[in-house]
């Protein structure tokens, strides 16, 4: 007899689990068959999970005196948590309740009654026998460090940062290139109520720059990160600048003084140029320059020196000695916002970019709005000074396609509604949009589709063929020629044009994988963040205090975006606030007698939470970055690896109970002792 | 040790196509390779077989295979076919793929095959076409140091045509939507290649027989083109795309009232004069456009390069191509 | 406990799940159509077909088996492959466009067609390659084109004569040594191709 005594309760859900399996049924079984396991009450109930059924379970803790209570009901993602604490309420450890899954596991997916009440039963039955042993467990503490580390400067990152410096604690903003701002430093205007972009940022990008709680890493990168929820330790590279800040007026000088014009791949993506010593645009922030050491004169034939040379400061804020800064420091939370990557448009040839000199890219198209751009804002040709009479815009190019990307890039059409809106205004060309379909959702998205229109904006229904110079019929000579059904219609045509625009796709960041891998977070075969739940908790990740937002998550725009660094700062103020964190007690922890420090598991942790005491040549976990997800226990070859609340012994009597005491196969067994380890 | 392949010529190469069958033996030696013709091959099917009935569309390929795999033509754990037709390349590593990836239907064509003696296990046979075998197993540079007499002066129109870059069924060897290899082989023999924007376009395939107007067309765009770029001949790997721009090309002119002269000359008959071998050789004189004229032009001094245009100050810089892109004489 | 489904008729997808089913080589993914109209724009015969590819998509999606199999488009299909390489959701549109021809001929409707030559050049194309095991231009064209071009038969003819003269085509067919053999795995492929329903070989299993 067990010395237990257990309660199990079986939930309806409605006609959820009911409908295909008898519930009444499973708890009555339970009730008379595994009296002798230690169930002294069996329940079944419409739902469980409402507080009429919580107080049920409530009210057996105390009046039958419960050690140990089983809930048959739906998937523990959902409400393992309402039960746990359901039982403390009544004064009961809450890791000493079980919830099974017969919705989940039986009855959603089985059909016939009798074999999904009776596969329901020895469900019951494992976990009777897994919470006879389960232990009482305490949540761990963890205290929260106040300041934030935020990757990455573009608005996701800047809303962030200003949420949390605002509230009134530090955050560290990390940006690796020389200026915050991120693409929307690149856009003329922005979608759908043709905001300036700059107007609009700039005043973000200054407020950032200037706080007093904010520390503003740029030209940095992440090299790495200790620790856990509460106090990470982050070593991050400052790249040397080759200018001292301390010094620079950001008077601009030594710019006009470069000799050297280097293709600016970045910020002008690839359509303008810049100088070696630059700042990438007026409006940088911070307002150094830097010098690109690769491009620059004297790094590489140990000559020139004219910035230096004409740097009106005393001492001189140029240089050359400086070196790479590593720093370190403390942060109790971390928000990734690293954004996305064009996709490039060389991988469809048949649309001709980089050999046919008037197709563009959405983003280089977007500097040749801007007024700050390489042609002060005039919709030209690749030449420099004719101005296209016929524009036609792609959409979907390199989304919603399995030879590329398979998933919609999200932003491209209204993107592209907007290019119609710009060249119309500026060029009075004629446009051409080339869609598969229209996806205009969000608050007045749909009404400056409307307003495209209205300008007189031509939309073809049809994914584009080809883009060709190749001209075959009269007209066509000199023209790029758009090659596309007409689906509408269902018709070939063959639309010549002036210039192409291409709505490229979002991508994932190349190194995307590189700095999941870093911060112990994981990614989706595309290579986004992956989400802690898509829509429940679409800001955190898997990992304990490291959140997410923006476009690395997922193609997004900018409302959505400074959404989500909103939403990411809410979560970690709250975190803050509580000043310490109970983290949930599933652990994994290392029997160090047995442990022959053969550091098979020490790779394996997808939470980076093992490490390796070279003195004593074992393996050890910290159990603040262990999430029990049971990894290393199933890896280790010397069984020295044991997770609390998911122990051989616990998993080894729950497949037990599942096994051999089913109803059907004949006379109840004794448990084989070969079964249980010793 | 010359390298061995199996050689299946398919049916156009032994008569209609005779020109690149006797252009690819006399240049083989030169490249050091061999072909061993496979034994009593047959008919690939074209595109019709398959129009009609499936299995026996298949098994008819698949004998071919099976042949090719019991032969041990080159050695190794796989054999390898070349097959100088796009359409017999297509067809023979169609039908070892799809039989990788459907095992009933490879369990039915080796039901057939059976009837016959023979068997084939998907995936024992790569198979592969000339062009891949002369620019990949021999390459640009040892052709380079073959070439005797560099074709300089020549404009050459490179032409792929549709089947041996598309789709790629055993794996493409080059792009899809814009092959380079024939232009760099081109290049290789000191020929001007013209950046032909419908180098990978179809020449109308069977359309010639089911609805000439329609082929026609596709014919007019192909030569039109080549014309626009001032090209002296366009190179075709394919005997279909040789017959119908050369075999059509009086008929375009009649329909269209134009007045297009552009031989049409397989990539091995070019290879053969820069590698000096005698033109009698090579199958000269088939074509139907003559292509004496164009032959005359080639001289013994490289052109002068041409001169890049200056691009205004104005100018916005033009993205790059990726790596192992060709610039082409504009 | 099932919900009464409505009176009967044709499952609507049925002639798509036919079509389907008969194209060989795994997936064909023709249910994954989003009507792009990739194909039809990349369709070097694309102006001259009465449906582009992705209308005869919708068309086999409503089950309009007739109309399809009337329709000139699968034989105007040059077996380019740009459609196929091009189709954003893998459509295997090339082979089922062979698919297409198939069907047609088995159900007679390809005569109404404006293509209704086409499938007897096929015919009389594979009657060589049955016979001989090699294909036979000459023989091809004067048996083709007598029957169906006889007004431009003579044009024909000049081109044929230019390619006897230029020693381009053979006079008499060459038979392949092992016929017997060929003959005898082609009449094997054909009883398994019945009893395997006819078409059907490996699509959707």
């Amino acid at each position: 007899m067990s010395p237990e005594r257990i309660g199990v309760y079986v939930c309806h859900c409605g006609s959820n689990i009911a409908a295909t399996v008898d519930v009444e049924e499973v708890a009555l079984w339970a009730s008379e068959e595994l009296g002798d396991r230690g169930v002294v009450v069996a329940r079944d109930y419409q739902f469980m999970c409402s507080s009429l059924g919580q107080e049920l379970i409530e009210a057996d803790i105390k009046e039958q005196g419960l050690t140990r209570v089983v809930v048959a009901a739906c998937s523990p993602h959902l409400h393992e948590r309402t039960f746990r604490t359901a039982c403390k309420r009544a004064g009961l450890n809450p890791f000493l309740c079980e919830l099974v899954s017969i919705r989940e596991q039986v009855s959603w997916v089985h059909t016939d009654r009798a074999a999904a009440t009776e596969k329901a039963m020895a469900v019951v039955s494992g976990g009777v026998e897994r919470v006879t042993l389960h232990q009482p467990l305490e949540p761990l503490h963890v205290p929260i460090h106040p300041a934030t580390l935020i990757v990455g400067g573009g608005i996701a990152g800047i809303q962030a940062a200003l949420e949390i410096a605002d509230s009134g604690y530090p955050v560290y903003l990390v940006e690796r290139e020389p200026s915050i701002g991120g693409h929307m430093a690149q856009f003329d205007k922005t979608f759908p109520t043709l905001d300036c972009s700059a107007c609009i940022l700039t005043p973000k990008m200054v407020d950032v720059g200037g706080h007093p709680n904010v520390t503003l890493l740029t030209w940095s990168e992440v090299e790495r990160v200790d620790g856990y929820v509460g106090s990470f330790t982050v070593t991050v590279r400052k790249k040397a600048r080759y200018v001292d800040e301390s010094v620079c007026t950001g008077c601009g000088i030594c710019t006009e003084k470069c000799p050297v014009r280097v293709l600016d791949n970045t910020y002008e993506a690839g359509l303008g140029y810049r100088k070696a010593v630059y700042r990438p645009f007026a409006q940088a922030v911070p307002k150094y320059p830097v010098i690109d050491r690769e491009n620059c004169t004297y790094f590489q034939r140990g000559k020139c020196k004219a910035c230096q040379l004409f740097c009106p400061t005393h001492p001189k804020a140029i240089d050359f000695e400086q070196k790479d800064e590593i720093l370190q420091f403390q942060v109790g939370n971390i928000i990734l916002a690293t954004g996305y990557d064009l996709f490039d448009c060389r991988r469809i040839p048949q649309y001709g970019y980089a050999r046919l000199a008037n197709v563009f890219t959405s983003l280089e198209f977007e500097r040749l709005c801007n007024a700050a751009g390489p042609t002060g804002g005039k919709i030209v040709l690749r030449d420099g000074v004719t101005e296209p009479a016929t524009v036609g815009i792609i959409h979907c190019v390199g989304s919603r396609d399995h030879n590329y990307n398979p998933y919609c890039s999200n932003i491209c059409c209204m993107q592209s509604l907007k290019f119609g809106h710009l060249v119309k205004e500026r060029t009075g060309a004629e446009v051409f949009n080339f869609y598969i379909d229209i996806r205009t959702a969000f608050k007045d998205y749909d009404e400056f589709y409307q307003r495209v229109l209205e300008d007189g904006v031509h939309f073809v229904r049809g994914r584009v063929a080809e883009v060709t110079d190749a001209a075959r019929l009269p007209g066509e000579e000199g023209k790029l020629i758009i090659q596309v059904e007409d689906t509408l219609l269902g018709k070939q045509r063959r639309i010549p044009v002036d210039m192409v625009v291409l709505s490229a796709a979002l991508q994932p960041r190349q190194d995307s994988t590189e700095v999941a891998y870093t911060f112990g977070i994981a990614c989706s075969a595309n290579g986004w963040f992956i989400e802690k739940h898509p829509k429940l908790d679409p800001v955190a990740t898997m990992t304990e205090g490291i959140f997410i937002a923006g476009a690395c998550q997922g193609p997004k725009d900018i409302p959505a975006s400074v959404a989500q660094g909103a939403a990411a700062a809410a979560r970690v103020l709250g975190r803050i606030h509580q000043k310490e964190l109970a983290l949930e007690p599933v652990r994994a922890s290392i029997i160090a007698e047995r442990c022959s420090g053969c550091r098979i598991c020490n790779n394996l942790c997808p939470f980076n939470a093992i490490s390796y005491d070279t003195a004593r040549m074992i393996t050890e976990i910290n159990p603040a970055l262990c999430q029990g997800c049971g990894t290393c226990v199933a890896a280790c070859p010397s069984g020295a690896i044991t997770g609390t609340q998911f122990s051989n012994e616990q998993v080894l009597a729950q497949l037990y109970g599942l096994l051999l005491l089913n109803v059907s196969s004949g006379p109840v067994q004794q448990p084989q002792p070969a079964l249980v380890p010793a | 040790m010359s390298a061995k392949y199996g050689y299946y010529p398919g049916c156009s190469l032994e008569r209609n196509a005779i020109a690149y069958h006797q252009s690819a033996v006399a240049v083989a030696p030169v490249l050091d390779i061999e072909f061993v013709e496979l034994d009593d091959w047959n008919c690939c099917g074209a595109t019709e077989y398959i129009a009609i009935d499936v299995l026996p569309a298949y098994a008819l390929v698949a004998r071919n295979l099976a042949i090719a795999s019991r032969q041990k033509l080159s050695g190794g754990n796989q054999n390898q076919v070349v097959a100088p037709c796009s359409a017999c390349f297509l067809n023979l590593s169609k039908v070892d793929k799809y039989m990788s990836d459907a095992p009933r239907l490879a369990a039915n064509v080796n039901t057939a095959l059976a009837a016959g003696g023979l068997s084939y296990k998907p995936g024992s046979v790569r198979v592969r076409h000339l062009l891949d075998i002369v620019v990949n197993d021999v390459g640009y540079d040892a052709i380079a140091a073959k070439v005797q007499k560099p074709l300089y002066g020549l404009r050459i129109a490179p032409y792929y045509g549709c089947l041996i870059v598309r789709p790629g069924f055993q794996g493409a060897f080059d792009d899809p939507e814009y092959p380079m290899s024939l232009d760099r082989l081109m290049g290789t023999l000191g020929t001007t290649v013209v950046d032909f924007p419908v180098k990978a376009h179809c020449c109308g395939g069977h359309m010639t027989q089911i609805s000439e107007q329609v082929a026609l067309e596709l014919i007019r765009q192909l030569l039109q083109n080549a014309a626009e770029y001032e090209a002296d001949a366009i190179v075709t790997l394919c005997p279909m795309c040789q017959l119908n721009l050369d075999g059509y090309q009086e008929a375009v002119n009649r329909h269209y009232g134009t007045k297009y002269h552009i031989p049409i000359l397989y990539f091995t008959q070019l290879m053969g004069l820069a590698f000096g071998l005698p033109a009698a050789t090579l199958g000269f004189g088939k074509e139907f456009v003559d292509a004496a004229a164009a032959l005359n032009k080639i001289g013994v001094q490289p052109p002068p390069k041409p001169k890049k245009e200056r691009a205004g100050k104005e100018a916005l810089p033009m993205p790059e191509m990726a790596a192992g892109g060709l610039s082409h004489e504009s | 406990m099932v919900a009464q489904r409505s009176a009967a008729g044709p499952a609507p997808g049925a002639f798509m799940d036919e079509v389907i089913a008969a194209t060989p080589g795994g997936a064909s993914h023709l249910e994954l159509c989003v009507q792009c109209g990739t194909c039809g724009g990349s369709c070097p015969s694309g102006p001259d077909m009465e449906h582009t590819p992705r209308h005869l998509f919708a068309m086999i999606r409503a089950g309009m088996k007739e109309e399809v199999l009337r329709s000139n488009t699968p034989w105007y299909c040059v077996s380019c492959y740009y459609c196929m390489v091009r189709c954003p959701q893998e459509i295997h549109i090339t082979d089922i466009m062979y698919t297409l021809k198939r069907m047609a001929i088995k159900e007679g409707l390809y005569r109404e067609s404006s293509a209704a030559d086409a499938p007897d050049f096929s015919e009389t194309f594979i009657d060589f390659v049955n016979n001989y095991g090699r294909s036979f231009e000459l023989g091809l064209a004067t048996r083709y084109h007598l029957r169906h071009h006889p007004l431009t038969a003579v044009r024909k003819a000049g081109m044929g004569l230019g390619m006897v003269r230029k020693g381009r085509m053979d006079l008499t067919p060459k038979r392949i040594n092992g016929i017997e053999q060929l003959q005898a795995i082609l009449a094997k492929a054909r009883e398994l191709g019945a009893e395997d329903g006819a078409i059907s070989q490996g699509g959707r299993q």
